[in-house]
């Protein structure tokens, strides 16, 4: 009885896991909607192949190197060991012996994992949309999916020095969210804005084609959020976990109603619209805040967590754009600004600021410079940006031979007809 | 002949063009466009960016008729497509050299 107990704790936990994988998976669409809405139409079948392919490739580069760098089983702490490929999962003996101390399969965990990678990598496709080659790009992704993103997650939720020295990132504030936006950040710089987007230093609307999908992905990205830091508590087949779960997912909601509102009306306050992609970015915002450490706050906690995300959201695209580093969907200011104040927020309810402040530091240095280094190389010998001819005419054409709205006729000049404020 | 240009807001298209019918007009070319007269364009904000929308959203029409059905042709449209607010269009007159029927090889008043 006893045994069969075990066994069903097991398999709850393992379906737990695979459960949450799916939707944090889901969130590969999620971000394919929202960024192919967020960009022109021109541009849109090159962002569709660029998500797809990364999500593929961060599965392919996870399972044969990746996961097991993160969660080498030797290591010093700073430079975790080297493993190629999945090992075998538990056996039925294994389990019972451990008298339910071994709770789930460590091939559920693996997939639990790869996910996450992959929503890593899917925040540097928004802001480097539009004028990247895309096979440079994956090169990218096979470095940050085998080597980048894992050694910095190694650090934390390897047990490395970070984990030890009592860094505190529940879901990936810091670990995937941050270190996505570092990422990008580096190749925003070396890559440079789009052509026409900076003009007498005012930046120039480059409105989005289809918000109705930019919508939708953010919705999509609100649901899979739910696997994302629910999934994190690991466990749920006993009252006290399966109440923290509960916990997790309402104030993950909360925190992304919280954005929403916050930059809803920040926008409202600053531009006298209520611009909705701001809205959209705000959601985002607040589910990266409270990423960190969605189960300590209380839901009223997490929904000011949340809003002041949304605030900082808007604030960030403005202040990037006055810097003119340009990032058409917000990326980096959604995972990376919300991702440090998400690493600050856990402070509220626990841990120590100076070592928030250490990690956030760590993975942002680690990544950054780690992803520079990468882009630089990568620019020198392929190029990372296409021709002034091919981002005119769209990357569409130079990169997928193909269209993503053939029959609508072009407007003129392939894009929106708009002029810049004179 | 004559071909008969009109562009119109859009929303009036479906009122003009059973109007149209009305009268005796049996075809219509209608084209998506963007234009401007006297009509300024209006200002939209995207993230904090102000620009500045000059082209504005109209459906052209072109309309091919017999020199005795043109002025009540322009008449109509008039009558339909006029709103009294700036940006309900123009309508321009062109002398139609020829008009044929791809199916029946039909020409000049037969082929409209």
């Amino acid at each position: 009885m006893e045994n069969q107990l075990i066994e069903l704790a097991y398999a709850l936990d393992t379906l737990y896991f695979l459960v949450m994988g799916a939707f944090v998976m889901w969130m590969a669409a999620g971000f394919t909607m929202l960024e192919s809405g967020l960009v022109r139409a021109k541009n849109t079948a090159e962002i569709l192949t660029k998500n797809i392919s990364l999500y593929s490739i961060s599965c392919i580069m996870f399972m044969i190197v990746g996961y097991n760098l993160m969660y080498a089983a030797g290591g010093s702490g700073i430079v975790p060991d080297l493993a190629l490929f999945l090992g075998t999962d538990n056996s039925t003996t294994d389990v019972i012996q451990s008298g339910g101390d071994v709770y789930y399969s460590s091939i559920a965990d693996h997939f639990f994992q790869v996910v996450f990678v992959a929503t890593a990598c899917s925040i540097i496709s928004g802001a480097v949309a539009e004028r990247m080659k895309l096979w440079p790009f994956l090169l990218f992704c096979v470095f940050m999916t085998s080597i980048i993103y894992p050694v910095q997650g190694y650090w934390k939720w390897g047990g490395g020095f970070l984990d030890e020295a009592g860094f505190m990132d529940f879901a990936g504030s810091g670990v995937v969210h941050l270190c996505g936006a570092a990422a990008a950040l580096a190749g925003v710089l070396v890559l440079g804005a789009r052509s026409g987007k900076y003009k007498d230093g005012k930046p120039q609307a480059m409105p989005g084609s289809n918000l109705p999908l930019a919508t939708l992905g953010t919705f999509i990205l609100w649901l899979g959020w739910f696997g994302f830091n629910g999934g994190s508590e690991l466990i749920i087949s006993n009252v006290v976990e399966a109440n923290a779960v509960s916990m997790i997912f309402v104030n993950t909601n909360l925190a992304a109603a919280g954005g929403v509102m916050g930059a809803l009306i920040l926008s409202k306050l600053m531009f006298g619209k209520s611009d909705l992609t701001m809205a959209l970015n705000g959601a985002i915002g607040g589910l990266v805040s409270i990423t960190a450490e969605p189960l300590a706050p209380t839901p009223g906690l997490a929904l000011i967590i949340g809003a002041i995300g949304g605030l900082l959201v808007v604030f960030s695209i403005i202040a990037l754009d006055r810097m003119k580093i340009d990032d058409p969907v917000g990326a980096i200011s959604a995972h990376g600004t919300c991702g440090v104040w998400g690493l600050l927020a856990v402070t509220l309810t626990g841990g120590t600021l100076s070592t928030q402040i250490y990690g956030a530091l760590v993975i942002f240095l680690w990544t950054f410079i780690a992803s520079y280094i990468v882009w630089s190389i990568i620019n020198a010998i392929f190029g990372l940006r296409v021709s002034m001819k091919e981002e005119e005419e769209g990357v569409d054409i130079s990169e997928c031979g193909l269209e993503a709205y053939p029959e609508f006729s072009k407007s003129f000049n392939g894009g929106p007809s708009v002029y810049p404020k004179k | 002949m004559k071909l008969v240009i009109a562009v119109i807001k859009p929303f009036k298209l479906d009122e003009v063009r059973e109007a149209l019918s009305g009268i005796g007009v049996q075809g219509i070319t209608a084209t998506e466009v963007k234009g401007f007269g006297r009509q300024k364009g209006h200002t939209e904000l995207y993230r904090g960016a102000e620009y500045v929308v000059d082209f504005l959203p109209k459906i052209k029409l072109e309309i091919a008729v017999d020199d005795d059905l043109v002025d009540n042709t322009i008449n109509t449209i008039l009558k339909t497509a006029s709103t009294g607010k700036i940006g309900d269009g123009k309508i321009f007159v062109l002398e139609l050299q020829e008009a044929i029927r791809v199916r029946t090889g039909e020409k000049g008043k037969e082929a409209l």
